[in-house]
């Protein structure tokens, strides 16, 4: 049997002719647009692929990007950062959460430095992996700091089955996931205080993937037939982010407005049925979430279903978790950038009250966000 | 910067930031803010470095904690052009350690003093109980004897091309796998080794050696952007030109880093003269463990004090200085 090598997963998506071809095809269709047109990609993924391989050199002055709201760290308010402080500084627990979410402070601080005081911080790559810290530590509780959209949820759907069904006593899930399409209808709806319009400047949509790996690209269904703005739902490699810039301008001097599926070799219709059902039997929507920069959000947050609170840390710890709302800083104008309306030097804060190691507003969080490329690069590449 | 966080020791940004505001505001003096490797004393006679070793976990595919306490301090030395001669062996071991994985990290030092040529001439041993350190720390401190004076990172010019030793990222992704638990059927191992025995022959090929520097913690890329920084240069690569093997490669797809920020232990970043580029490439390709030299590098004045990667396809970015906490004890 042949050896399959992980560079087999990449090769040719990220060819320097494949690239410079489609280039060439969005060079030619872009002189027969009549305006400019902003496509936001939704998900961070696409924000990293984007500013790695610098596509937007490669594109003509008539498409532009608008950098979303998809990174589920930048995305964290300092609320549910808080939470995670306090849980983590509690005697005898372990927190447990994903990468980058260590870096990111709260009011109190970040996890990082719960952990310069003490606390017992770790991340790892797979929710799995709590099981084995769980067992190595009988008298520790685990709590697992949970977060991410809908491509991380079934991992954490996965390992409270497997919770349960082994009758594990010491882990428990502090739940901060997140949903897609609720995010990106709130950005097209709502009404902007800053700049007091319900206008945006979004025209397409590069649609998150690996989200639709598991929820299928029927979330977005929505967005071509109620909203007017075409989706495509696109993979991470610069050769899938060309292809799809190239279906979205096609679809706009073909006059059409569709969701269409560029990622077809991992993304279906109805998406990953098996992981839904998970999702499903454990998890529910909280009327609102909060959103880093963008405020609550209606239906765009998930919590364990009430027969679960047994392993709810919020439900566990209610006493000692805040529940007071911490204001957003006035100023920060995150849902303006996010829709198009602003650009991250129009803030009065930028650089100022907001910087990569003091970010306010999600988009000063990652490297990958609009206003801390800004700020690293001011208007140089 | 309140307390002291594990991106404060990353080899990147943080950990200059630790260096400049508590250590530097301390001790400065001339020799010490020059930031090479190794210091340069006796009127450029001398390289003297220090070290200090707490990798987890102590024995890993290529190499272990022992070898690598020479090769590191060695390989600082040769990175100013010095020959090892003299080290100092510091180690503190946790009450209850095994004497004999003690005396395997102690044989694999004693096999890399060989190859480089140098003895331990001094030492010290504490003993501290349990959960005071994890399992063993070492120091190591050396003296070596210059053979090319001048060599040095703040003198890097647009008539200098940038080489790499060999492909790289090869210990960050090892220890990263080991740590991950990441069971992977690969050849994927260290690339500790000591570095003296390239230099010399650099060196002796009469070859005159602007600036070299072995990327340590924070990768090629901390080693570019100091130069870039302490030179007042551009350095614009050619994304392409970077050897980097497919297990590394597969790596960093797998845990999202970059090989450019990932550790080396036996690889080395060179400037060089234009014209010797040719030559000195040859030397290096003499050796097996830098037979993947490549030029991987041109010194502009584009962006002043930047490191641009240029990529196949006609883009560039800007290459950052690794930040935040990257995988904490690696050496």
């Amino acid at each position: 049997m042949q050896e399959i090598q992980l560079k087999d997963l990449y090769d040719g998506f990220r060819d320097a002719k494949t690239i410079k071809a489609y280039k060439k095809i969005i060079d030619e269709d872009a002189k027969k647009l009549d305006r400019t047109i902003n496509i936001m990609e939704v998900c961070g993924g696409h924000t990293h692929t984007i500013m790695k391989y610098g596509i937007p050199q490669l594109l003509p002055s008539n498409i532009k990007f608008i950098h979303g709201p998809g990174c589920p760290v930048c995305i964290m308010p300092k609320e549910r950062i808080d939470h995670a402080y306090i849980l983590s500084m509690q005697k005898d627990v372990i927190l447990v959460t994903l990468g980058d979410m260590i870096k990111v402070p709260g009011s109190k601080g970040s996890l990082q430095e719960a952990r310069s005081k003490g606390a017992d911080v770790r991340f790892v790559y797979s929710p799995m992996d709590c099981i084995k810290i769980a067992d190595e530590n009988p008298n520790k509780k685990i709590i697992f700091f949970a977060i991410g959209f809908e491509t991380t949820t079934p991992m954490t759907a996965a390992l409270l089955n497997t919770v349960i069904k082994q009758n594990i006593k010491n882990i428990l899930f502090h739940i901060n996931h997140v949903t897609v399409p609720e995010v990106m209808s709130e950005l097209i709806d709502s009404r902007d205080e800053h700049v007091d319009s319900y206008n945006h400047n979004i025209d397409a949509f590069l649609g998150p993937s690996h989200v639709s790996v598991i929820s299928g690209s029927k979330i977005y269904e929505k967005f071509p037939k109620e909203y007017n703005t075409p989706v495509v739902v696109a993979g991470f490699e610069p050769v899938d982010v060309m292809q799809s810039i190239s279906m979205i301008v096609k679809q706009f001097i073909e006059n059409r407005c569709e969701l269409e599926i560029e990622y077809k070799r991992l993304v279906s219709y109805d998406g990953n049925i098996k992981a839904q059902e998970l999702i499903n039997n454990y998890f529910e929507k909280v009327s609102l979430f909060k959103w880093r920069g963008l405020g609550n959000i209606k239906d765009s947050g998930l919590k364990l279903k009430k027969d679960y609170e047994d392993y709810d840390a919020e439900v566990i710890y209610k006493d000692i978790l805040p529940i007071e709302e911490i204001e957003d800083h006035k100023l920060c104008i995150c849902s303006d950038i996010l829709r198009g309306m602003a650009s991250p030097t129009d803030c009065t804060i930028f650089g100022t009250a907001c910087k990569p190691n003091k970010p306010v507003g999600s988009c000063m969080v990652s490297s990958e966000g609009a206003c801390a490329a800004y700020y690293k690069y001011g208007n140089l590449l | 910067m309140k307390t002291v966080t594990l991106a404060h020791g990353n080899g990147g940004a943080e950990n200059q930031e630790l260096i400049s505001k508590v250590f530097y505001k301390a001790f400065k003096n001339d020799i010490l803010t020059k930031s090479e490797d190794a210091a340069v004393i006796e009127d450029g006679n001398l390289a003297f470095t220090t070290d200090s070793f707490t990798v987890s976990p102590l024995f890993f595919s290529g190499a272990n904690i022992g070898k690598l306490s020479i090769c590191g301090t060695c390989n600082d030395l040769a990175m100013m052009g010095a020959k090892p001669k003299y080290l100092t062996c510091s180690v503190i071991i946790e009450e209850g350690f095994d004497i004999k994985s003690l005396e395997k990290i102690v044989n694999s030092m004693k096999k890399e003093l060989e190859i480089n040529e140098a003895i331990v001439v001094s030492g010290d041993t504490k003993v501290v109980p349990k959960g005071s350190v994890d399992k063993i720390f070492i120091n190591t401190t050396g003296i070596g004897q210059i053979q090319q004076k001048g060599i040095s990172s703040n003198s890097i010019t647009q008539d200098d091309v940038i080489i790499v030793s060999r492909d790289i990222g090869c210990h960050g992704a090892t220890i990263f796998a080991a740590r991950e638990g990441m069971d992977m059927s690969s050849d994927l191992k260290s690339d500790c080794a000591s570095l003296f025995i390239q230099v010399k022959a650099l060196i002796e090929a009469g070859i005159k050696i602007t600036a070299l520097r072995d990327a340590t913690r924070g990768g090629v890329s901390a080693v570019l952007n100091e130069w870039a920084n302490q030179s007042d240069v551009c350095i614009e690569v050619d994304e392409q030109k970077i050897p980097v093997s497919n297990e590394v490669n597969g790596i960093c797809e797998l845990l999202g880093f970059e090989a450019m920020s990932l550790a080396n232990e036996g690889t080395f970043v060179m400037a060089i003269n234009k014209d010797e580029a040719s030559k000195a490439i040859e030397v290096l390709k003499q050796f097996e463990n830098s037979k993947n030299a490549s030029i991987i590098a041109n010194v502009t004045q584009q962006y002043s004090k930047k490191v641009v990667l240029n990529s196949e396809w006609g883009t560039k970015r800007f290459l950052e200085l690794p930040t935040g906490e990257l995988l904490p004890r690696i050496c």
